[in-house]
């Protein structure tokens, strides 16, 4: 970090890429939030974190940006494409996509990036650094992670295996409301029970997740 | 910069190629309209507007991506470290450690409750 | 650049703009016409295999099949499907073939050479973090898997572009963890670097013979290698892991609905490309990339000018062929066995393989604390198989579970044949036991037991 201010006119090829960069990822990302086809907002969302790639790239971060494909577009929005197939999307326009906060939304919005503006504009409007090529390259970001960051990075681990942990109990069948009947609103059948003790041989004709989702859906039913 | 600028000459070569193998297609073959062509393929019956099962596809796909997620992270971190372990030494080795046991107390979780399994 | 191992990054981004174009026509054009002579090769070779004959109409040895079949697939009718997402459908082939191609950017066919005056090396670019370019790659050809399957509005397109895009994406994972101790022991992640890496061991004298030592990755670091032999079967989709063309279940998987024409075409390239940059990516890390290989490499010229490239050729034809006789030779397997593989061997075996790597490593460094780095190294090895015991004991209960379940069905079906509803032929009839039945039991006809009959 230098504090000798550059020339800024007639802006660098770099600067000019850059800014376009930033158009296509701001218009992406409105794209995102205002069409109406589902998995065509998830590919502007690709197109979104590509511009943010392009944006790393220019400045010399290409380990980073490279990570931004890998993660953003290669696995985290392969996720939320999966989850799309997985529920009932429908092609072509779909109604009902909006939902009825778009005022506090879009307030939330303008305020968290007024924040943000003035937090960077504040703290570094006055701090330049020169872009050497190889800055962001692997052996660099390697050192510096793991002499300067080194608790960060251990408490990535254990965010990842909070977020692993959560996944799976968020999909687990076998564990359901301790008290079914006051999901259902209703007194429960004394008749019927609730549920199988404990499905742990899995039955033999489908995988677990099915027979599980199924019996929880009857057991409230027989709740209301 | 100037590393990039053969990606991007390949890059406009193969997707204008693509693009006009999928954009001259209609042109170059026969047209015989016919009703059930133009049908999604299920093996001959009226097909189904909806996907299988009613868009219910066992979860299983969702924890794959999500396994998928969590070990590409580890393995963007294992790059870095492996390039930089010559000059990290043993300190590395043990931040490694550290951090892939950990990740492999998730993994073995979710080997424990079948989230690797498929039947 | 230095003469004996070959160009490193400092020799890359110097490219006028035209030699650019002419480098990246040429690899387009290789590659292109890789695939319509992969596909003869690979029929031709299987058919060999096979006891076949193969393609042998269409111009010399069957030669001109592949561009017989590809002109006739652009005479076909273009067909669309009414429901399908017509901005989704056409992009998938695209996205699918785009990065396929752009993977082979960064591979390294041979040493500097002269091109109309201008000394360039004989890659098209080489990055800081080339090899993390060719994993993007093949996570952004995931996209055109699960859109040609969710564009195509067709069951059998959405399950067969889910199962395909979760196995690729399973793949990945173990491929790019078999690249870390390459990583580890090359100490950088350029392409052309880690060829130059490794470009020479030490020497055995046989009988006044220098034999130059192995220095290529796959000996050196033999269970990577073989880790990604295996995931790059997986990645590309071929036999034993086919299982996106599993017919008769799915039909054609993701591409059911792209039944005919250039579309389908642009699927059948993408998967042939593929194969070709992962076998490039093996031969680049693993296999001494454009090197040529100890005796040819006694010759002084071996590893200069041109000849690289025929070595790096021969090497692809070679890993190739790796694919069509796995294919041959291997049944396709289970979806549950594929992604039990993938996640429950493979993944820990790698990451076990790569600790155990560098806990070598840093043995290695001389001024290193021994007794701390065993100790560290024997906790690891003992908790790893403490874990491992654990699961096993889990899993042989589990399957003997399962195995006295199936035997009680079995009981209650013999008891009962018309249990579940479906007639059932009796389960032990006399013949099942190689008893033949009474008119029969002459000897006049000799009983065929295998082959056709």
């Amino acid at each position: 970090m230098t504090s000798q201010v550059p020339d800024l006119w007639p802006p660098s090829a770099q600067e000019v890429v850059f800014l376009l960069l930033g158009v296509v990822a701001l218009g992406s990302a409105l794209l995102v939030v205002t069409t109406r086809q589902l998995v065509h907002a998830a590919l502007w969302l690709v197109v979104c974190f590509g511009a943010l790639a392009g944006g790393y790239l220019v400045l010399t971060a290409e380990f980073v940006a490279w990570v931004q494909v890998l993660i953003y577009v290669g696995a985290i929005v392969v996720l939320l494409l999966f989850g799309i197939m997985l529920t009932r999307a429908p092609i072509g326009r779909s109604a009902g996509l909006d939902s009825g906060n778009r005022v506090t939304a879009a307030t939330v919005a303008v305020g968290t990036a007024a924040v943000l503006v003035t937090v960077v504009v504040q703290g570094f409007a006055t701090a330049y650094t020169p872009l050497e090529p190889g800055g962001g390259a692997a052996a660099t970001l390697g050192a510096s992670i793991f002499r300067s960051w080194v608790l960060p990075f251990e408490a990535l681990s254990v965010l990842l295996l909070a977020a692993l942990i959560g996944a799976i109990v968020l999909s687990r069948t076998d564990i359901r409301p301790a008290n079914p009947a006051a999901d259902a609103g209703g007194p429960a059948a004394p008749t019927t029970p609730p549920h199988p003790p404990d499905p742990a041989p899995p039955p033999a004709d489908g995988s677990g997740a099915t027979a599980g989702e199924t019996g929880s859906g009857r057991v409230s039913r027989d709740g209301g | 910069m100037e590393l990039y600028v053969p990606i991007l000459v390949l890059a406009v070569l193969a997707a204008g190629f693509a693009a006009f193998s999928v954009s001259i297609a209609p042109f170059t073959g026969p047209k015989r309209w016919n009703r059930a062509k133009l049908d999604a393929y299920e093996c001959g019956i009226e097909p189904t507007p909806q996907p299988v099962g009613g868009g219910r596809f066992p979860l299983k796909y969702m924890i794959t991506a999500m396994l998928f997620i969590v070990f590409d992270i580890e393995i963007i971190f294992l790059y870095p470290w492996a390039v930089a372990f010559d000059s990290l030494g043993l300190f590395g080795l043990v931040e490694m450690v550290l951090f892939i046991v950990t990740v492999l107390v998730a993994y073995a979780y979710v080997w424990r409750r079948r989230g690797l399994d498929w039947d | 650049m230095n003469p004996t191992t070959g160009p490193t990054l400092v020799d890359f981004g110097h490219d006028p703009l035209w030699l650019s174009i002419i480098k990246a026509v040429f690899i387009f054009v290789v590659l292109m016409l890789g695939v319509l002579f992969g596909v003869w090769f690979e029929r031709k070779l299987i058919s060999r295999m096979q006891h076949r004959y193969g393609p042998n109409r269409a111009g010399k040895f069957g030669l001109l099949q592949s561009v017989a079949d590809g002109l006739k697939m652009g005479l076909k009718e273009d067909i669309m499907p009414r429901t399908v997402d017509k901005v989704v459908y056409l992009l998938a082939p695209v996205i699918i073939a785009v990065p396929a191609f752009l993977a082979f950017s960064v591979m390294p066919f041979g040493p500097m050479v002269s091109i109309f005056g201008v000394e360039t090396p004989l890659q098209l670019t080489d990055l800081p973090v080339a090899v993390l370019l060719v994993l993007a790659m093949a996570s952004i050809g995931v996209y055109g898997i699960v859109l040609a399957g969710w564009g195509s509005r067709s069951p059998y397109a959405i399950l067969g572009g889910l199962r395909s895009s979760a196995q690729v994406v399973s793949y990945e994972i173990a491929m790019g963890l078999s690249f870390v101790a390459v990583f580890l022991a090359a100490g950088t992640l350029s392409t052309s670097e880690i060829v130059a890496k490794q470009a020479g061991g030490g020497t055995w004298d046989v009988f006044g013979l220098e034999i130059p030592q192995p220095s290529w990755y796959a000996i050196s670091l033999l269970p990577s290698f073989l880790i990604y032999a295996i995931t790059m079967l997986g990645e590309t989709n071929r036999v034993p892991f086919d299982l996106p063309e599993g017919e008769g279940e799915l039909v054609g998987g993701f591409h059911t609905e792209y039944s005919s024409s250039l579309k389908f075409a642009m699927f059948m390239l993408a998967e042939y490309v593929n194969v070709f940059t992962v076998s490039g990516v093996a031969i680049t890390l693993f296999l001494g990339g454009w090197r040529a290989p100890w005796p040819i490499s006694i010759w002084e010229g071996a590893n200069t000018g041109w000849w690289p490239m025929l070595w790096f050729f021969i090497k692809l034809v070679l890993v190739f062929a790796f694919f069509v006789w796995v294919r041959a030779s291997l049944p396709r397997v289970r979806y549950d066995q594929l992604m039990a593989f993938g996640w429950k061997v493979l993944i820990p075996l790698n990451l076990a393989w790569i600790l155990l790597y560098a806990t070598l490593k840093a043995l290695r460094v001389p001024e290193s604390n021994k007794a701390f780095i065993l100790t560290l190294g024997a906790i690891i090895v003992v908790g790893g198989l403490a874990i491992w015991f654990r699961f096993d004991t889990l899993l042989q209960r589990r399957r003997e579970a399962k195995a006295a379940q199936i035997e009680e069905e079995f009981e209650q079906l013999r008891e009962e044949p018309e249990a579940g509803g479906f007639p059932v032929p009796p389960l032990d009839l006399p013949h099942y036991h190689g008893v033949l039945p009474a008119g029969q039991a002459s000897t006049a006809v000799k009983e065929v037991t295998s082959g056709s009959n």
